[in-house]
C-alpha cells in the first residue's frame, strides 16, 4: 500500500498530509476530530535530519494544538547507517523525537501507530512503538534480521533457526510474531477509517505489550519477571 | 598530569557488573533483586541450545550512593554482549517501575551492550521499546534516570537511544556511544563507510570525548570506578533534565545548530575543528582534565 493510498483510506472526509522526501507530515480529517498525521514512506530510513523535522512536527502539535490526536504511519527499515550520521550522533536525533512524542503523551494527546509497509530497528522505536496502541495493517513486514543474515551473524545453522521458527515467534521476522510477542496490538482490516475511529475513542492507558505477550503465548516471562522486580501489588522481590 | 599516580584507579572497563556495582555504591549496600538464585534464565536460548546465564546478563537491585537510596541495573557485556532479550529487558522495565513505585533518590543504567540480543531479536527489539517507554515514563514521575557508559562493549542500537532519554549520560573516554555500531556499519555499508578494525577512526567517532564534546554526553570521566561514583552522585543532584516543551525545544534547537554547524564533516576531528578545538589532533592522546581543559570553549551543550 502506498502512503496516499493509505491516508486516503484512512481519512475518506479528507486530508492534508503530504509525503515530502518520504516523510508524511499533515492531518486529517476524522469524525472524532482533526488528527495529526506523521510518519515515513518508501521503507525510508531515518537519519539526523529526519528524525528532526519528525519531533519538530511534534513540538508544534503540542504547542498549537493541544491534546490532538497524533498518528504515526510507518514504513521504514530503520535508521540510516551511515558513519556521517554516527558523527552526529543520530542516537540522540532519536532519542529527541522518541521524548518528543512522549511528552504529548503526558500532556494528553493520543499516540497511534500504525505500520503499513516496514518495522524495523531505530525508527521502530523511536516512531512506531512510542504509541500507546501499535497497529498494523496486513502484509506489514517487521523484523529484526532475516534469518539467513542471523545464521552467518550467530553462527547457528540456518535449519535450526527455521525449525525454532516454526513454534517461536522470536526470530522470524513477521507480523504474526509480532502480533504474539505483543509488540502489535491488532491488525486492521477495511475500512481503515473505521478502525481508527475506534482507536481514538478509546482511552490511552499504560504499556501493557508485556501481558499481551504472554497472554498471546509469545512472551511468557517479560510481565512475571518485570512485576518481580518492580514489587508491590503483591509481587515478590 | 592527572592524579594516576597519587591513587590507585580501579578500572571501570575491565570490571564485571556484579564489581562496577559493588564500587559504585556505598561498600555492602547493594541488595540484587531476582538474582541468580532465583534462576530465571532466557528461554529463548534453551530453544537454540545456547548457554543461558542465572541473571540473564543484567543484575538489577537496591542500594546506597553517599547514603541515599538508588536503583541500579548493571549489563554484562561477557554474556552475550550484554544484548537485550526478554527477560533481561524485563528486569531493566521491572526495575524501572519499582522507581517509580518506590520513589528513591534516582536510577542507575550501567550500560554496557550491543542493544537487541540477536539470539531473541524480535522479542529483544520489543524488549527495548518497553525499556525506553519505561525510562521516560520514570523521568515523567520525576525520578532521574543517569546512564553510565565505559564497558567494553559500548552501548549501541536502540540501548544507544535508550541512554539518550535518561537524564544525564557520564562517559569515560573508553566508552562507546552510538546506534549503528561499528562492526554492524561495516558488515552492512562495506568497509568503505567504516573499517571497524580501525580502532582509531571507531573511538574518535564513538568514544567518550567526541560524545562529550557535541553534548551527547553530560560528563567524561577518566577509566575508574571512584570517578564514576562520583560523577553518578552529582548527575543525580544537579541534572533532572524536565520532560517539558520549554526544554525539549532548547535541545531541538541545540540539535538544529548541530546539524548545521557539523552536518557536512565527514570524520568526527573535522567536527572538533569547526567547533574550535585548537589542535583537533591531538584530543585522542589527552587525559581526561586536560582534554576537558582543551575543549572547554568548544563544547557544544551538555549539561
Amino acid at each position: 500500500m502506498t502512503a496516499a493510498e493509505l491516508l486516503l483510506s484512512l481519512f475518506p472526509a479528507g486530508h492534508s498530509g503530504r509525503e515530502e522526501g518520504s516523510l508524511l507530515l499533515g492531518s486529517g480529517a476524522s469524525p472524532e476530530g482533526e488528527v495529526a498525521v506523521l510518519g515515513t514512506a518508501q521503507g525510508l530510513e531515518v537519519g539526523a535530519e529526519e528524525a528532526l523535522a519528525l519531533a519538530a512536527f511534534v513540538l508544534d502539535v503540542v504547542r498549537r494544538h493541544p491534546a490532538r490526536p497524533l498518528l504515526a504511519l510507518l514504513d521504514s527499515r530503520g535508521q540510516r547507517m551511515s558513519l556521517r550520521d554516527e558523527i552526529l550522533g543520530l542516537n540522540g536525533y532519536l532519542a529527541h523525537l522518541a521524548t518528543a512524542l512522549e511528552l504529548a503523551r503526558q500532556r494528553g494527546h493520543r499516540l497511534l501507530s500504525l505500520v503499513y509497509g516496514e518495522a524495523s530497528s531505530g525508527s521502530a522505536l523511536a516512531l512506531g512503538f512510542m504509541g500507546d496502541e501499535v497497529h498494523a495493517v496486513e502484509g506489514a513486514r517487521l523484523w529484526v534480521m532475516n534469518l539467513p543474515a542471523m545464521a552467518r551473524v550467530t553462527k547457528i545453522p540456518l535449519e535450526r533457526l527455521a525449525e525454532v521458527s516454526r513454534t517461536s515467534p522470536v526470530l522470524a521476522p513477521g507480523l504474526d510474531n509480532y502480533v504474539r510477542l505483543g509488540a502489535v496490538e491488532s491488525v486492521w482490516q477495511p475500512p481503515l477509517a473505521a478502525a481508527l475511529s475506534q482507536a481514538l475513542r478509546r482511552e490511552a492507558g499504560p504499556d501493557r505489550r508485556s501481558e499481551r505477550g504472554e497472554e498471546r503465548g509469545g512472551r511468557l516471562l517479560a510481565r512475571r519477571v518485570a512485576e518481580a522486580v518492580r514489587g508491590g501489588r503483591g509481587g515478590g522481590g | 598530569m592527572s592524579d594516576r599516580g597519587i591513587r590507585a584507579r580501579h578500572s571501570y572497563r575491565e570490571a564485571t557488573a556484579r564489581r562496577r556495582l559493588a564500587g559504585l555504591l556505598d561498600e555492602g549496600s547493594f541488595r540484587e533483586l531476582l538474582g541468580p538464585e532465583h534462576r530465571v534464565t532466557s528461554p529463548h536460548l534453551a530453544a537454540l541450545d545456547l548457554p543461558a546465564a542465572f541473571d540473564d546478563g543484567v543484575v538489577v537491585g537496591a542500594g546506597l550512593l553517599l547514603g541515599e537510596p538508588v536503583l541500579a541495573a548493571s549489563q554484562e557485556g561477557s554474556f552475550m554482549g550484554g544484548g537485550v532479550g526478554e527477560v533481561h529487558g524485563a528486569k531493566l522495565v521491572g526495575l524501572l517501575e519499582r522507581a517509580v513505585r518506590e520513589r528513591p533518590r534516582g536510577v542507575l543504567l550501567l550500560l554496557d551492550t550491543g542493544g537487541v540480543r540477536l539470539q531473541e531479536a524480535n522479542a529483544g527489539l520489543v524488549a527495548v521499546s518497553e525499556v525506553m517507554r519505561a525510562v521516560l515514563a520514570a523521568r515523567a514521575a520525576r525520578v532521574p534516570v543517569v546512564a553510565l557508559v565505559g564497558g567494553g562493549f559500548g552501548c549501541f542500537g536502540g540501548m544507544g537511544i535508550a541512554a539518550r532519554l535518561c537524564d544525564a549520560v557520564a562517559m569515560s573516554e573508553e566508552g562507546r556511544l552510538g546506534i549503528t555500531g561499528p562492526d554492524v556499519l561495516e558488515t552492512t555499508k562495506g568497509v568503505e563507510e567504516l573499517d571497524a578494525s580501525d580502532r582509531a577512526l571507531v573511538w574518535r567517532t564513538y568514544g567518550g570525548k567526541h560524545r562529550y564534546l557535541l553534548g551527547e554526553a553530560d560528563r567524561l570521566l577518566e577509566d575508574d570506578l571512584e570517578a564514576f561514583r562520583t560523577a553518578a552522585a552529582e548527575l543525580l543532584r544537579v541534572s533532572a533534565r524536565p520532560l517539558d516543551l520549554e526544554e525539549l525545544e532548547r535541545e531541538h534547537r541545540q540539535l538544529g545548530r548541530r546539524l548545521a554547524e557539523f552536518g557536512g564533516a565527514a570524520d568526527a576531528s573535522e567536527v572538533w575543528r569547526a567547533a574550535g578545538v585548537e589542535r583537533p589532533e591531538a584530543l585522542p592522546l589527552l587525559e581526561a582534565p586536560e582534554f576537558l581543559r582543551a575543549v572547554a570553549g568548544a563544547r557544544r551543550g551538555g549539561r
